[in-house]
């Protein structure tokens, strides 16, 4: 019963919720790698990006719940998605237009398009928090749990409980819907393939008749929907201030740099390696250890590798070994 | 005598300041295959290059079936019939065979099965392997594909440059036989190659071009006749 009760508290305080977040980092990350191979630049306005996102998502929620709409059990930022999705695809076709064609016309260095994206995400950063505030915003409704602890207890018998938020469930789901989706198109639609072929070599593209602002077009349009959809699961599921979104970069590159940039699989794997090492050594296995271990030899301390305040470390040591070990990634994209 | 297919006239110009080519002329007509051959540095790729509009010209014009085709970009002389097989990074690597050849036919609306058959059919090691990332493949079958995704449009005229490349002489040989059988289908092929012996011995026109400027021009037979040429370029 101690081993089982074990892996419930495992499940509950670190499986599950890393889970969620590495699902979210997975989304996130999969832009910044597209617009890496694609648009061939480190776009570090991504994780404003999906602060903005998250805005007009919640935008779309209030403006719903102001007619009277919800979504039942599920919460309403879901119907609103749609409506965030579209205007963060128009304000990113707007920044290309009016930021980055300029400089894709002049051939810039792709350093010069980092240091561009800086600038945009520090203009996004302020509009963001300009239209909707620096503070928290709670935007979840609907149901909470799809099973709370008390439940799962009654369920068992067990003495630890299991709790999964609706927004953990959606979460998961949502990404592996999204996920599915993009592979299909990035592999099996002639736009999509037009993509890989603009990514894997520029020049031959051309010369096969690939337009390539076409592919700019259709390359921004899904990085605004992989960072709305993530930052307002990331919302729902914690919360929304602008200022998190902002430090959700690190990890973000951090994810799509393990996998190797560039590449779509190795975004996802890195989303969740980032995600379980972040929570596994930032959590307090004082309680595993008490059911695993014999009762003489039990720690009395937390066992908490790192404060929670630390948690931006984990991402930054690991971005670090990987740039000194394997700069290529786990699944060898480009190196930087 | 009706003009070539396609005919670079008098080309003249170069990436920078400096001119690289210095009125040389190439042409090249249905169902031949000219060959452009010369030392280092005579410009034989930039050549290739101005003929595809991915130089500016100071002087002299290309012309595609009589029409001069000098204010279309590159890609718009792929739309109008042109194909290219660049020397290096010609595949795309993460991508398999047959994605290759897709690519290769993106400007096409039509169903293009029966142009990507008839690439089978001329290579039939690429239908063997079109599950497989193109980065995967050995040089020569790389070749292949690239020589197969330009095909693809149905191009009206075929430039390769150095296709044989990096290749080992066995498979120079085969490349050289599946080119042979390219121009019987009435394509134009216009190749630069560094092999000069083996290509004008396939080749029914020769350029020999140095610093930029024809040195010699003649059929494949007559350049490889030729006591100078031989000298001079052929060892011997």
């Amino acid at each position: 019963m101690d081993w089982l009760n074990a892996l419930i508290v495992l499940a509950n305080f670190v499986v599950v919720p890393a889970l969620t977040y590495g699902s979210q980092l997975a989304l996130g990350a999969l832009g910044v790698t597209l617009v890496y191979g694609i648009l061939r630049f480190s776009n570090f306005a991504h994780g404003d990006t999906m602060a903005f996102g998250t805005m007009a998502t919640i935008l779309a929620t209030w403006a719903l719940q102001s007619l009277g709409m919800s979504f039942g059990a599920l919460p309403t930022a879901l119907l609103a998605l749609p409506f965030g999705i579209i205007g963060t695809a128009l304000y990113l076709l707007a920044t290309d237009r009016l930021i980055y064609r300029f400089y894709r016309r002049q051939r810039a260095k792709p350093i010069v398009l980092v240091i561009v994206s800086a600038g945009v995400m520090f203009f996004t950063n302020g509009l963001v928090r300009f239209i909707i505030g620096p503070g928290d915003r709670n935007f979840a409704d609907g149901e909470r749990f799809i099973v709370t602890a008390r439940e799962f207890k009654e369920m068992t018998g067990l003495s630890e409980g299991l709790a999964i938020k609706t927004t953990q469930g959606i979460t998961v789901l949502t990404a592996i819907v999204v996920v599915a989706l993009l592979f299909w198109f990035l592999n099996r639609t002639r736009t999509g393939k037009s993509l890989r072929a603009y990514s894997d070599n520029e020049d031959l593209a051309l010369l096969s008749g690939i337009d390539p602002e076409r592919v700019v077009i259709v390359t921004w349009l899904i990085v605004a929907a992989l960072a709305t959809i993530a930052g307002t699961l990331y919302g729902l599921d914690k919360t929304f201030k602008p200022f998190i979104y902002f430090q959700l970069l690190l990890p973000l590159f951090a994810a799509a740099v393990i996998g190797g940039l560039g590449n779509p699989l190795g975004a996802i794997v890195g989303g969740f390696i980032v995600a379980f090492a972040e929570v596994t050594v930032t959590y307090a296995w004082k309680k595993v250890l008490g059911y695993t271990l014999p009762d003489d030899i039990v720690p009395s301390g937390l066992v908490q590798l790192l404060s929670t305040d630390y948690k931006v470390a984990v991402s930054f040591s690991i971005l670090v070994l990987v740039l000194l070990f394997r700069p290529t990634g786990l699944f060898r994209g480009q190196s930087l | 005598m009706s003009e070539p297919f396609l005919v670079g006239e008098n080309l003249t110009g170069g990436y920078g300041s400096a001119d690289i080519l210095h009125g040389c002329t190439i042409a090249v007509d249905k169902g031949e295959i000219a060959v452009i051959v010369g030392p280092n540095g005579a410009g034989k790729s930039t050549a290739m290059k101005a003929l595809f509009g991915m130089l500016v010209l100071r002087k002299g014009g290309v012309r595609l079936e009589g029409r001069s085709i000098d204010e279309l970009s590159p890609s718009q002389r792929v739309m109008n019939g042109m194909g290219f097989v660049p020397q290096t990074s010609n595949v795309f690597p993460s991508m398999t065979v047959e994605e290759n050849l897709e690519m290769g036919a993106f400007i096409r609306r039509d169903d293009c099965n029966d142009t990507m058959t008839e690439v089978f059919d001329l290579f039939p090691i690429l239908k063997e392997k079109r599950k497989q990332p193109a980065g995967q493949l050995s040089g020569g079958q790389r070749q292949q594909v690239a020589v197969g995704r330009a095909l693809m449009t149905r191009p009206k005229a075929l430039m390769l440059d150095e296709p044989t490349a990096g290749v080992s002489p066995i498979v120079m040989d085969e490349l050289f036989d599946r080119i042979i059988e390219v121009a019987a289908m009435g394509i134009p092929i216009l190749m630069v190659e560094q092999n000069a012996r083996q290509a004008l011995a396939i080749a029914d026109h020769g350029y020999v071009l140095v610093q930029g400027r024809n040195a010699f021009s003649g059929s494949g037979a007559a350049l490889l006749a030729d006591d100078e040429v031989r000298k001079s370029f052929l060892g011997g």
